[in-house]
Formats: C-alpha cells, sequence, structure tokens
C-alpha cells in the first residue's frame, strides 16, 4: 500500500519536473507581434483589473480586425499576476522569449515595474507604465526603457490641487487650509507625498498624511482621525477595494463627498456603482480619458468584436473608465510598433529594442488620434529622448451617483514644479546606481 | 471628550465584528481541537454565496420582495454551508483523526486554498453587493453635550447586537441542548466521549456547520459593510490576536477579546499613530494581545496548560 | 540488495559520526552536488534558472532555517517572512552605506541582524506555547512589514519606498547572468545545508530536539529552556535573513516590504510542514513542492484544456490552480502528515531490503 502510494507520488513529481522542463522549448518563429498581457484577474485587485485586462485584450483584438500594423498580426498571451511581485517576474520571464520575443511589458502595478525596471534593460524589452510606476522614469535621460506615458502621479497630485484650488475659489485661497491625503500603504500610495508636500510649501496648506494598510479595507481609524481633525479636502490614493471603503467609509461618518478627490486609480465604476447615490459628488482626476462610451473607438469594438461575440467580458463594461485605460495602453503598444516600423521597415515584425525607438518617438498627432477612434478622448501624446511621458494633460470628472460626468476643462500639470523634481530624483537614481546619463548621440540611435 | 467616547465607540464596534469571525475560530477549537485556518475561507465562501443567491434568487423564483429574497438566500447559503461541513467531515477530517494538531492546521490550510479557489469560480471575483436593509447614515448623539455630537455608526450598533444575540444563542446551545452537551464532551475528551456511543463524525459536522454559521452570519455582516470580494478573507488575520487574547476554548473569551482589542486598536491608531506615522493599529493588536499572553499564557478565559511528564 | 551497509566497516569513531554513513548515500549525495553545480547549467535555460531554480533554491534555504526552528524545536513561528525582510533590507543598507562593502559580508550583515530581531521576537516563547506562540509571532510580522514601510532609513529615504541593488559581483567576478546567480545561490545554499545538518546533530541539536518533544522534561533533565528556544530563533533567524538578502539582491533586484508579506511566511511554514519537520531534507522537498507545482500547473492546466477543446481563462487556471493545490495537500496529509521527508525515508527503508519485501 505504502509502495504503491510512493510509486504514485514519484510519477507525479517525475511528470511535474518534465512538463517544467518540456515547456520551455521553444516555439516556432511566427510572423507575428506577440504582446504578453500581465493582468489580474484574481485576488483583492481583481474588480479593477479585469475591466483594464478587457480592455487591453479587446483593442489587441481590434488591431488584427483592422488589418494587424501595416499589415502585421498581432498575437498575446495573457499571464496572472495577481498584483504580486514575484509572479509578475515569473510572467516575465516566461513570455519575455516566447513567439519570437515579447515586445512590450505593462505590468500594471508599481510593485512589478520596479522588479522589472531591473530586468528589462538586460533583456532589451521596454516597459510602458502609462499613469503609474515611477515618476521620474519620465526623465528618458536615465530611464532609456520605461515609459510612463500620458501621465505619472507627479502630474495627477499637481492637478488635483489645481482643481481643489480652483473650487476653492483660487489657489492662493488654500493658504491655511487643511489638506488631508489617505494614501495606500505602499510605493503606490507613496508616490503621491513628495507632490503634494511641494504644493502644500508652496501654498501654504496643512498637509497630514493617513497611510491606510493593503488591502484598505480597514479604515475606521483613519476616518476617526478624519472626524477629529475636520481637515477641508481629502485625496484619495488607493486601488482596488480601498477606494469603496473609502467612500462607503466617508458616508458612514458624514464627511461630504464634494471635498473628496481620487487619483485616476481610483476614480472607476468598480469604486462607486455599488454605493451609488451615497458617494454623489466625489470627484477623481481622469487619465485625459473618462467613461466615453460614446466614443468612435468604443463604437467599433462593440461592433467589430462583441456583435460577432469575439469581445473579451461582458458588453456592458465596453468603455467604462478602466476599459478605456486598457484600451489605450494597448493602443499605445501598437502606435509605437507602427512608428518603430516606420524607420526599421514596414510589414516587419519589430524587436523590443526597436519597438523601444518607436516609443520614443511617438507623435499622436490629433487627426491621428481622431483617425483610431479617440476623438474627444485624448489629447496629442508625444515623447522624445528626454521625455518619456508624452503628455501632461488631465480633467477631473465626478460621480452623480449614477455616473461620471466631467467636472472641469483640459488642465495641465505645472511643469515647472515638475521636471526639476523628476530630475532630481532621476539624478538619485542613477547615482545609486552607477548609470550614465544618455549622450545625445545615444538619443539618436 | 467627545472625540474620545467616538473614538471609545468606535473600537467597541470594531471589536465586536472581530468577535464575530472569533466566534467561528473557538468553535472548531473548543470542539475538534483544530485550529480551523480555513475560517477567513469561509467567511467569504459563505458571503459570496449569500451575495449571489441574493442576486439570482429574484431571477429564480420571480420575487419582488428584498426582504423575502435576502431570507431564501440566507436559507440556501445556510444549506451550502452544511454541504461544506459535510463534505469536510467526510473528505478530510474523517482521514485525519488522531493526528498531531500541526497536520490538521496544515490540513485546513489545505481546505483554504481550495475554497478560495472554488468560491471564485462559482461565485466570481468581482465585488458583490450584500444589501440587508443595514443604515448607511451616521447618527449624531449627544449633540447637545457636545458641540457637533458623538458619531454613532448604527450599521455598527446592529452588528454589535447581532454578535451578541449570536452569542446568547450559542451559549443556550451549549449549555441547554443535548448536543451542546455532547459537543462539549466531544471537547472534553474524544475516546471517552466516543465511548459512551456519542458519533464523533455526527459531532463534527455538526461543530463545522455550526462555525459556517457563524462565518456565514459575520460574512453578512462584514460584506454589508465593505463589499463582498476575496480581500475579506483578510478579516481573519484582524480576529486572530482576539482569540490568542481571549483563550482558545473561550466563547465570552472571544467576545471580551474582541471588545479590548478593538477598543486597543481604534485608540492607539488616532493617540499613537500620528506621532509615528500612521498605521500602527494592526501589529499594535498583536503585540496587545501578546502582552496580554506574557502574564496568562493561556490567554485571558482559555484553559490552564497544564503538561504532564 | 544495492543500498545497504553491509561490508561498510567503521573504523574510527570519525567515519561511525560522519553524516552520511552508508556509503551509496554519500555517493549519491556528492552525484547530486555534482550535477546540480556541472550538470544543470548544460540543460537548463534562462527560464528553468530564473523562475525554477533561483526560487527553489533561496527558498530551501529559508524553509532550512524555518524547519530548525519549528520541526526540530518546535516553536511554530509565523513571522519568517518579516526575518527575510530584516535580512533582506539590513543587507542593503550594509551594501549601499559602506563603500566598497562586499556582497558575501553584506548578506552575512543582513542575517546577523536578522539574529537580533529574531532573537528578541523570540523571548515570549519563553512563556507561550504552541498555537498561542505562531499567533503571537505574527506581530513580528506586522511590526516588520509596518516599520519597512515608515521608517525611511531603511529604505535610504527613498520616496516610494522601493530599493533596489545591482552591479553585484564577488570578488571581481559579476553576478549578472542567471547561470552565475544559480551558482551563487546553490553555493550559499550548501554551505548552509551542511552546517546545519551538523548542527542538528551535535549537543544543541539534541537539546533542540528534547524541548520539542517534552519541554518540561528537557528541563528537568537540566537543559536550560531559554538558551535552547533562544538558540534556535538565532540560528533559524540568520539562515531566513540570509535567504531573505539573496532573495532581494539575487532574484527581485528591486523589493519593497509586500515582497516578505505574511503570505512568504504561511509559504514558508508550509513547505517545512509539506516537507517534514525535522528533516533536512524535508526543507528542499518542501520547497520544491510549493515552488514548482503551481508553475506546472500554470502551463499543464491551459495544455490539459486545449487537449479536451476548452478554452480556459487564466482567472479560471488561477482559480483551478488553488483548488489543486489545496487538494493536493489535504492528500498528502492523508497519505503521509510526516511529509515528504518521510516518504522517502520509506522508500529509503524499503531499498535496503529491495528485491526482498520484507
Amino acid at each position: 500500500m505504502k509502495l504503491r502510494q510512493l510509486v504514485l507520488a514519484t510519477t507525479v513529481a517525475a511528470a511535474g519536473l518534465a512538463s517544467a522542463l518540456v515547456s520551455t522549448v521553444a516555439t516556432a518563429q511566427t510572423k507575428e507581434q506577440f504582446f504578453p498581457v500581465l493582468v489580474y484577474r484574481t485576488g483583492a485587485y481583481a474588480p479593477n483589473g479585469v475591466p483594464f485586462a478587457n480592455g487591453y485584450v479587446d483593442y489587441l483584438k481590434l488591431v488584427n480586425a483592422r488589418g494587424g500594423i501595416n499589415g502585421v498580426k498581432v498575437s498575446f498571451e495573457e499571464c496572472e499576476t495577481g498584483y504580486a511581485t514575484d509572479r509578475g517576474v515569473e510572467c516575465y520571464e516566461r513570455l519575455k522569449g516566447k513567439n519570437g520575443g515579447a515586445t512590450v511589458f505593462q505590468p500594471l502595478s508599481t510593485g512589478i515595474t520596479f522588479a522589472l525596471t531591473e530586468k528589462a534593460p538586460g533583456d532589451k524589452i521596454p516597459l510602458i507604465t502609462a499613469g503609474y510606476g515611477r515618476s521620474e522614469s519620465a526623465d528618458g535621460g536615465v530611464f532609456k526603457w520605461n515609459f510612463p506615458l500620458a501621465g505619472t502621479y507627479w502630474v495627477a497630485g499637481d492637478v488635483i490641487i489645481q482643481d481643489i484650488g480652483k473650487k476653492a475659489g483660487g489657489v492662493d485661497k488654500l493658504k491655511g487650509k487643511h489638506i488631508a491625503l489617505v494614501y495606500h500603504d505602499s510605493p503606490f500610495g507613496k508616490e503621491a507625498i513628495p507632490i503634494l508636500q511641494e504644493r502644500a510649501a508652496m501654498h501654504g496648506f496643512k498637509l497630514s498624511l493617513l497611510p491606510v494598510t493593503h488591502p484598505g479595507v480597514e479604515q475606521k481609524s483613519t476616518w476617526l482621525q478624519i472626524r477629529r481633525d475636520r481637515p477641508d479636502y481629502v485625496v484619495n490614493w488607493g486601488w482596488g477595494v480601498m477606494n469603496s471603503t473609502l467612500l462607503k467609509e466617508a458616508q458612514a461618518t458624514g464627511y461630504p463627498r464634494e471635498n473628496i478627490w481620487g487619483v485616476w486609480w481610483a476614480g472607476a465604476e468598480p469604486d462607486v456603482k455599488d454605493i451609488g447615490m451615497g458617494a454623489k459628488g466625489y470627484n477623481a482626476i481622469t487619465m485625459q480619458h473618462g467613461a466615453e462610451k460614446g466614443s468612435a473607438v468604443v463604437k467599433e469594438v462593440l461592433e467589430k468584436l462583441h456583435a460577432k461575440n469575439q469581445g473579451t467580458g461582458p458588453k456592458d463594461e465596453v468603455g467604462e473608465v478602466l476599459y478605456m485605460r486598457g484600451l489605450f495602453s494597448a493602443m499605445f503598444a501598437i502606435e509605437g510598433v507602427r512608428q518603430a516600423q516606420e524607420k526599421y521597415g514596414k510589414g516587419k515584425v519589430m524587436t523590443g529594442e526597436q519597438a523601444r525607438w518607436g516609443f520614443e518617438n511617438l507623435n499622436l498627432t490629433q487627426p491621428k488620434l481622431d483617425a483610431l477612434g479617440f476623438k474627444g478622448v485624448l489629447r496629442p501624446i508625444s515623447t522624445s529622448c528626454a521625455d518619456h511621458m508624452g503628455a501632461n494633460w488631465a480633467r477631473i470628472h465626478t460621480w452623480d451617483g449614477a455616473k461620471w460626468q466631467f467636472s472641469s476643462d483640459w488642465m495641465q500639470a505645472d511643469e515647472q514644479i515638475i521636471k526639476p523634481m523628476v530630475k532630481a530624483a532621476a539624478d538619485k537614481y542613477a547615482a545609486e546606481k552607477k548609470i550614465t546619463r544618455r549622450t545625445p548621440a545615444d538619443c539618436q540611435s | 471628550m467627545a472625540f474620545f467616547l467616538e473614538a471609545l465607540l468606535g473600537g467597541l464596534m470594531a471589536g465586536m465584528l472581530y468577535s464575530l469571525v472569533a466566534l467561528g475560530f473557538v468553535l472548531i477549537f473548543k470542539a475538534s481541537g483544530v485550529f480551523n485556518f480555513a475560517q477567513g475561507a469561509m467567511v467569504l465562501f459563505a458571503a459570496l454565496a449569500m451575495a449571489r443567491f441574493a442576486e439570482w434568487v429574484p431571477g429564480w423564483l420571480g420575487i419582488e420582495d428584498k426582504f423575502l429574497g435576502n431570507l431564501i438566500a440566507f436559507l440556501l447559503a445556510a444549506v451550502v454551508m452544511f454541504v461544506l461541513a459535510w463534505l469536510i467531515e467526510r473528505l478530510v477530517l474523517r482521514h485525519l483523526v488522531n493526528q498531531e494538531g500541526v497536520t490538521l492546521l496544515m490540513a485546513t490550510l489545505g481546505i483554504t486554498y481550495f475554497l478560495d479557489g472554488l468560491g471564485q469560480t462559482i461565485f466570481g471575483s468581482d465585488i458583490y453587493k450584500i444589501d440587508v436593509g443595514m443604515p448607511k447614515d451616521p447618527v449624531f448623539l449627544l449633540d447637545s453635550v457636545f458641540p457637533g455630537g458623538v458619531l454613532v455608526n448604527l450599521e455598527d450598533v446592529y452588528a454589535a447586537c447581532i454578535a451578541a444575540l449570536l452569542v446568547v444563542v450559542l451559549s443556550l446551545f451549549f449549555q441547554k441542548t443535548g448536543t451542546g452537551r455532547a459537543l462539549r464532551a466531544v471537547a472534553d475528551d474524544h475516546q471517552a466521549a466516543q465511548s459512551i456511543g456519542i458519533p464523533l463524525n455526527r459531532i463534527w459536522v455538526i461543530v463545522w456547520f455550526v462555525a459556517g454559521i457563524t462565518a456565514l452570519v459575520a460574512g453578512i455582516i462584514w460584506g454589508s459593510k465593505m463589499g463582498v470580494q476575496f480581500s475579506l478573507t483578510t478579516v481573519a488575520l484582524r480576529a486572530l490576536p482576539v482569540i490568542i487574547l481571549g483563550g482558545l476554548t473561550s466563547v465570552p473569551g472571544a467576545i471580551i477579546g474582541g471588545l479590548i482589542i478593538g477598543v486597543g486598536e481604534k485608540l492607539s491608531e488616532v493617540y499613537l499613530g500620528p506621532y509615528v506615522g500612521g498605521g500602527i493599529e494592526i501589529w499594535f493588536a498583536y503585540v496587545l494581545a501578546l502582552v496580554f499572553l506574557l502574564f496568562r499564557p493561556q490567554g485571558l478565559f482559555g484553559e490552564k496548560i497544564i503538561d504532564r511528564v | 540488495m544495492f543500498y545497504r551497509e553491509n561490508g561498510q566497516f567503521k573504523t574510527s569513531y570519525r567515519k561511525d559520526q560522519q553524516i552520511f554513513a552508508i556509503a551509496q548515500d554519500r555517493w549519491a549525495i556528492l552525484a547530486l552536488i555534482a550535477f546540480a553545480f556541472i550538470g544543470v547549467p548544460f540543460i537548463a535555460d534562462e527560464y528553468m534558472f530564473r523562475a525554477i531554480l533561483i526560487p527553489f533554491l533561496i527558498l530551501s534555504l529559508a524553509a532550512l532555517g524555518v524547519n530548525i526552528l519549528v520541526g526540530y524545536c518546535g516553536q511554530i513561528s509565523l513571522g519568517s517572512g518579516a526575518f527575510m525582510a530584516v535580512g533582506a533590507y539590513m543587507a542593503y543598507n550594509t551594501y549601499i552605506r559602506i563603500e566598497g562593502m562586499p556582497l558575501i559580508v553584506a548578506l552575512l550583515a543582513g542575517g546577523f541582524f536578522a539574529t537580533l530581531v529574531g532573537v528578541f521576537f523570540g523571548i515570549p516563547s519563553l512563556r507561550v506555547k504552541g498555537l498561542y506562540l505562531a499567533v503571537a509571532t505574527l506581530a513580528a510580522q506586522f511590526f516588520c512589514d509596518w516599520a519597512f514601510l515608515r521608517v525611511g532609513w531603511f529604505t535610504n529615504n527613498n520616496a516610494s519606498g522601493s530599493v533596489s541593488v545591482s552591479n553585484l559581483n564577488v570578488f571581481g567576478l559579476p553576478i549578472d547572468t542567471p547561470l552565475q546567480k544559480y551558482i551563487f545561490c546553490l553555493v550559499f545554499l550548501v554551505v548552509f545545508g551542511l552546517l546545519a545538518k551538523n548542527l542538528v546533530r551535535s549537543a544543541i541539536g539534541r537539546e533542540w530536539m528534547a524541548i520539542r518533544d517534552m519541554d518540561v522534561a528537557a528541563a528537568v533533565i537540566g537543559i536550560r529552556p531559554v538558551y535552547a528556544k533562544l538558540t534556535a530563533f538565532a540560528v533559524s533567524s540568520f539562515i531566513v535573513g540570509v535567504a531573505g538578502g539573496l532573495w532581494g539582491f539575487v532574484h527581485l533586484g528591486s523589493w519593497e516590504p509586500a515582497a516578505f508579506s505574511i503570505d512568504r511566511s504561511f509559504q514558508l511554514l508550509f513547505m517545512v510542514i509539506i516537507g517534514g519537520m525535522g528533516s533536512i531534507m524535508g526543507s528542499f522537498f518542501g520547497a520544491a513542492f510549493i515552488v514548482i507545482l503551481p508553475i506546472f500547473l500554470n502551463q499543464f492546466l491551459p495544455w490539459a484544456g486545449g487537449m479536451v477543446g476548452v478554452n480556459i481563462s487564466t482567472a479560471a487556471v488561477s482559480h483551478t490552480e488553488f483548488m489543486i493545490f489545496g487538494a493536493l495537500i489535504v492528500w498528502f496529509l492523508i497519505v503521509e502528515p510526516h511529509g515528504l521527508a518521510k516518504l522517502w525515508s520509506v522508500a529509503k527503508q524499503k531499498l535496503r531490503l529491495w528485491p526482498f519485501p520484507h
């Protein structure tokens, strides 16, 4: 009896080892541009990760439906990270060499971004971290392989303060006021602190920092403190369940939701739809786009994919905030490859290095964006060697109880404040890692 | 002063919520000597069942009335927990009779993983809503005495009352009914209980079912507060200091421990937290429990540990 | 027939007491080590190194440390993630703040600080036992989680709280490619494994086992519980701290406190229990099980689904992974409650008699 179990156990172990070895056999070279898709469809952050993943994959399918990138079809593979850094690293290692080589990675997690920033340059694969990751990676002179396209956290923080100032009647009216930052206690949440401290010093408002431990479901003491200190405004820098908990606690303590501003990862449907009217008045910054159910690209997705039952995810999710973010994150990846094809050969499959050049020389003009279906959704984005962010526009939208409505015009972050901060942080990183800044010659390549 | 009262009340309420989860741990440990690591997963599984059934039942049976829908969902969820308890006893506990505590602990860890995966496969991994009609807006008491009033969260008060009711029901169950007596006998000595004819297997199914119902109630209350999602399993970690402070085998210990931990957590975060940058409440709860343990190693109300050499 | 001690006569006490007394064992272990050093680099590719072998080596080192505390000394500890974190962060600080610090010294320094923290959080073990102690050690875990996020000094006052290391080298040899990292970790593992194996056979090891089996009786016959328990915490935390340093420096390269969260502590405890408590070999088996199984399932399930014609989404794969993992743990415990190491020793027993059944 024991022997039988022993034999069974050994065969299972041997099979496991064998398949782990076998699975690494290289697949045949295909003439397709391969995009690995790092997602989290499970775990504490799944409600927000799922629409993003659906949007990303839908756009890749749409590109194939449109005929590919100058004829080159797109292939992709999802890999579940569960927002955990080591799983993200394992997904990266597994997918980076597959199907001819990964074109670009988009980790959708600040923790995984930090880990991959170390590995990607060695493997010559670029990272797009649209709206997250290290704010200082906008400095392409130090961070050759990172692309925080369309916005970083310092842009978000800056514009939030600008909007708070507007609602207060002018940024000078903020003097003497009290703003509380309720942030996710992790590198993601802490990114907000430098820019808010900078603005606090500039305008003379008091900034108090209230960390919330992951995953953020326990905020009673945070809101007790807010009850006591009665800050004039609250900035929410959360992700996942922390956001809906925050709004529920705000409702439970009677704090006016009109005085709460959230970062662009805290302003989407999963955060507010269960609370409904209880979250009415909650403001959140958007990374240019909001919920865009009326946009041309959404119509195209519904027509070409969902009508033929090829959509990823439910139909009514198409056009929601996080879905759109996934959509245009994929769009950046595709357009970067298209731009690379201009230099390295139209209709050819691009390597990671070539795609990197494409991301560094992205020039998405308004006509181009309109043609892709993003009219009214996105503003022009153009990157360069020094600037890997490409655009710093944002808007604020407010939840009216049933949907998100834009409540501000297009605003720009103040580069006078942010640029020196980015350069200082990038220089500190370069000194620590003993990297030298890129030469102009290197910028041309 | 008003703020101190608010913080105190808030702490007491939070403590009661932790006790709800801790009760499940205590019940199973009391009756079968197994430290059920899967309690958190059971809370999530029960809450998911309740939330999803509450969503689906109106569709299946065409019921309009919310209360009736919720009631049927509750009963369905209770049936699910019973089936779960029966399966656990049949597939896991029966084969691990008389093993060391640490093996059983590990088995419950395996059950945790299994339940996590199963719950999300059957019911989904989105945030789901449980709406049992709890009030969401705050109430301000003693407006005349303190300016601004003392904030009282009615939802928490209801939760605390339900927790207290549950404890009373469980105590009555253990003290007055025949099954309760049998459970206490099994907790005392498995072999002696078996020798007088108490069917151990059935007792274990009952215990796990009762713990499952406790998990269901805890899941409904927590789920109503914060939505039902995978992160609900983390409340079990908040309940652990409560159990070790109160004693692993004591139901009143779970309540008293919960109140102490709740108050300790909130007061420390609000008064000490700002000096060290905040975020201290989780480890403070554990340190508080640890300090108590140094004086009473078996917890406040736990059974004294007797070592025979 | 092949595996027996017949004909192997010991002619000195030294030979009688050596670790692998049976010659076949000795040859087998030497062959295994040779294969690990020389053979594996030829057959493994980059993915195998980076995603499977290196995590396996580092986590088996950590499991070794935890096994000493939990398996040999009987003190259940759920704070191992915190000790790994201390090892990683203090190694980082030693490496960054002191110019020209050699890598190995930095890692050992990380282990040393982890020892201090481990002994401090081990003091409750003198009063508290069993499951109460397990939960009490969670205090260490959560405190360290908080400390590394809040106290800026640990992360070199980095605004984001995330740290990274690069340009690792040992005596001028760079530790850059996956192969070099693999050999580096393997050296650490072999050295520490040998040290641990000898330690548990020595007087202090026997004291630990006495405390584990019957601590009151052990105290009665003159074993000082304070000394035994605290040394167990010390040695265990040292090894776990070094493993933490390796995890951060060699495997991740850049990390945040969440990399050493409570999930890591649970993972290490699982490895020890599944692998076999109180067994050095068990740590390796347990680490292999916990590291390789999820990856195997991740590859196997979509392939199996493809065979049957069912397209499984990544979420479903993840959930099924969990379910199979949990079910396998329960199955293993039913089949062999003492872990994989017991299965292994049963196999060796059978081999001694083979081809006879008894």
